[in-house]
């Protein structure tokens, strides 16, 4: 299946598990969700539990909060990570902070889906990834799935949590192809995984850059160059021991990341390998991000503003020494 | 009813009345020992006082039972002694105290009650609305017949959220309360200021909504307009804005010079407030004498100075639990 039907089987499984779960956001129900993900929902679970709302970022997403409050278990679609912006206050100010302003009387098991990235020409305002703004934030989670069984196991995996987790679906992913075996336990939303095992450099990554990453890894070997890609899957927190553990094994790391550079979560990765195993490295760790520009549309430039493949094979070459 | 001010009143009995007077004059007396505790340094931060609008909070809250939800703002001592939270716990909570109902994590700002339903002070303004839709929407999705008390001023009125919120209420036909208290500013913003239309029940007619208006320093008057809004929304016609109209007799907060309007103003104002507004009514009634007043005065001075004395007495918060509530702690 394809990673939209993964997220659409966990929608399925949860809504179908759970008479509290339910799922609101702008065009859910009788368009089929702005990515098609949440299409024939309304059919199966009608428009209690589908529910459209209208463009109000801020009072859907605080609706959320407030239902969950209330004893349900809301699943909120945002549209793209920048429309997000517009619900920051809820977001910030209420759903990360409630428990522990209310001294730990109040929780809030809210999930929240937002679409996110560059990739598709879609210009300046609907192409940014802004996850480290969320990663930044104590009181909640935030989750990247980079791959069909994640795309489906990560949701599961937050619809039981008892305080609010933010999952980020990189928008090139919904038509990636894989397997789920919707037979699996919940998957752990908190660990990294290892994508591919090697010895000579530890390309770091996360979401929607995952696939090119483990294209420069192939390109690399073709170089006789072993590359190791972790996917963090997880944000906040944050899977620091297996950052180090991979670090520690191949001395060497490279962080891709869509954010812009400047204050990106591939600096607070290396901030981490820095502070906490900075005796294991043979060279100073380098980052692949997005150019410092708004997202342009023509192609040739939104192409030049993102990380690619070409780009982290440089990266990873540079810090390798040369065999023979 | 839309947009109309609700002057007639329900008849009151003479224990009614007095419960009233009583919890508006705790409530005046509570935040004059706030006010002197931050003088003092015992209270630090922000301290928003209510004195002047202790009608609103003290009438509104009759309308609502204790399965109802409140939602309330940052100046929310009112609302929060007025739903029956203890003076002490608040006042530990100031002192930023291991024992203060959010356990010194909140501040004077962010009262937190679970077991009184008792949802917060929200100190983003308009930020508690959204919170209201959405517990009563939970409520009307599990069918359970509650209503959410929704606490908010003049400013919250000029922000995105206000508007967002009643249109979706509306919309959905939630069981939202909306209780407007306007006090006429926002801050140091006069409403004539920020509102290209002061009439603030008039707003609901953009929504669809029905709304009210009453005279906030009138305790009988509130608690009769919110009865009817309460019930109007329980029996499931969707929510209600009810303004209250009032005024603060002291700053925005104690760091407020109080520049922004004259004392001619103010003292216009406290001609109407409503405290001793309500005492020479019973007084009429013959519902309180002198003796009564001594008594009550003094009942409700040691009950604040329990407060102030729980609230020295209590421990801090240790460091080692600095972390402990950020996230819910998962048993293995």
């Amino acid at each position: 299946m394809t990673y939209r039907e993964a997220v659409r089987a966990a929608l399925r499984k949860a809504l179908r598990g759970d008479p509290r779960v339910f799922l609101m956001g702008e065009d859910v129900g009788r368009y089929g969700g702005a990515f098609a993900v949440s299409h024939g929902l309304l059919g199966e679970f009608g428009p209690e539990r589908i529910r459209d709302t209208p463009l109000s970022e801020s009072v859907f997403v605080g609706a959320g909060i407030g239902a969950a409050l209330g004893g349900m278990r809301p699943i909120v679609e945002i549209m793209t990570v920048n429309f997000s912006m517009l619900a920051m206050d809820q977001i910030l100010n209420n759903a990360a902070t409630l428990r522990h302003m209310s001294g730990g009387q109040f929780s809030v098991p809210l999930v929240v889906r937002i679409a996110t990235g560059g990739g598709r020409q879609m210009a300046a305002q609907h192409s940014n990834s802004l996850e480290v703004w969320y990663a930044h934030i104590p009181g909640i989670k935030v989750l990247t799935p980079a791959t069909v069984t994640d795309a489906y196991g990560m949701l599961l995996g937050a619809i039981p949590e008892p305080d609010p987790v933010f999952i980020f679906e990189h928008a090139t992913l919904y038509p990636l192809e894989g397997d789920v075996d919707e037979t699996a336990k919940i998957a752990d939303i908190n660990r990294a995984a290892v994508r591919r095992a090697g010895r000579d450099v530890s390309l770091i990554t996360y979401g929607g850059t995952l696939g090119k990453t483990l294209q420069a890894a192939e390109l690399l070997a073709a170089e006789s160059i072993d590359a190791e890609v972790i996917d963090l899957r997880s944000l906040r927190p944050l899977d620091t021991a297996a950052i180090l553990d991979s670090v520690a094994k191949t001395h060497r790391a490279v962080i891709v990341d869509e954010g812009w550079k400047t204050g990106s979560f591939a600096g607070e990765v290396s901030a981490q390998i820095m502070e906490l195993g900075f005796d294991d490295l043979d060279a100073p760790v380098a980052r692949v991000c997005s150019a410092e520009v708004p997202m342009p549309y023509a192609k040739h430039l939104e192409t030049a503003a993102l990380p690619q493949v070409e780009g982290i094979v440089n990266a990873a070459r540079n810090m390798v020494p040369r065999h023979g | 009813m839309s947009a109309n001010i609700v002057s007639e009143t329900l008849p009151v009995n003479q224990e009614h009345a007095l419960f009233l007077f009583q919890e508006m004059l705790r409530i005046r007396r509570f935040e004059e020992k706030a006010a002197e505790m931050y003088s003092l340094q015992k209270i630090h931060g922000f301290l928003h006082l209510y004195i002047g609008e202790e009608a609103t909070g003290v009438g509104a809250m009759q309308a609502f039972t204790p399965d109802d939800a409140i939602v309330a703002t940052y100046r929310e001592h009112g609302h929060a002694l007025a739903r029956g939270m203890q003076a002490p716990v608040l006042m530990a909570e100031m002192f930023g105290k291991a024992t203060g109902c959010s356990h010194g994590h909140g501040g004077s700002m962010h009262f937190f009650d679970a077991s009184r339903r008792f949802y917060g002070g929200y100190a983003i303004v308009g930020g508690g609305l959204p919170i209201a839709v959405g517990l009563a929407l939970a409520d009307k999705m599990q069918g359970r017949k509650r209503v959410t008390a929704c606490f908010f001023g003049d400013g919250a009125v000029a922000e995105g959220e206000f508007h967002e919120s009643m249109n979706l209420a509306a919309l959905w036909k939630l069981p939202v309360a909306f209780l407007c208290e306007n006090n006429l500013y926002a801050m140091g913003t006069a409403l004539v200021r920020h509102q290209s239309q002061t009439n603030i029940s008039l707003k609901a007619r953009a929504y669809n909504m029905e709304s009210g208006a009453v005279d906030g320093m009138d305790v009988l008057a509130v608690e009769a307009a919110a009865k009817r809004a309460a019930e109007f929304v329980r029996s499931g016609n969707g929510p209600f804005l009810l303004e209250l109209q009032t005024y603060r007799f002291r700053a925005h907060s104690m760091a407020d010079p109080d520049l922004y309007r004259t004392k001619e103003e103010i003292e216009e104002w406290k001609k109407r407030d409503p405290i001793p507004l309500f005492k020479f009514r019973l007084q009429e009634w013959g519902y309180l004498n002198e003796s009564d007043m001594v008594r009550i005065e003094s009942e409700i001075s040691a009950e604040i100075e329990e407060a102030v004395r729980f609230a020295e007495i209590s421990p801090e918060e240790p460091i080692e639990d600095l972390l402990k509530d950020v996230s819910t702690q998962v048993k293995p």
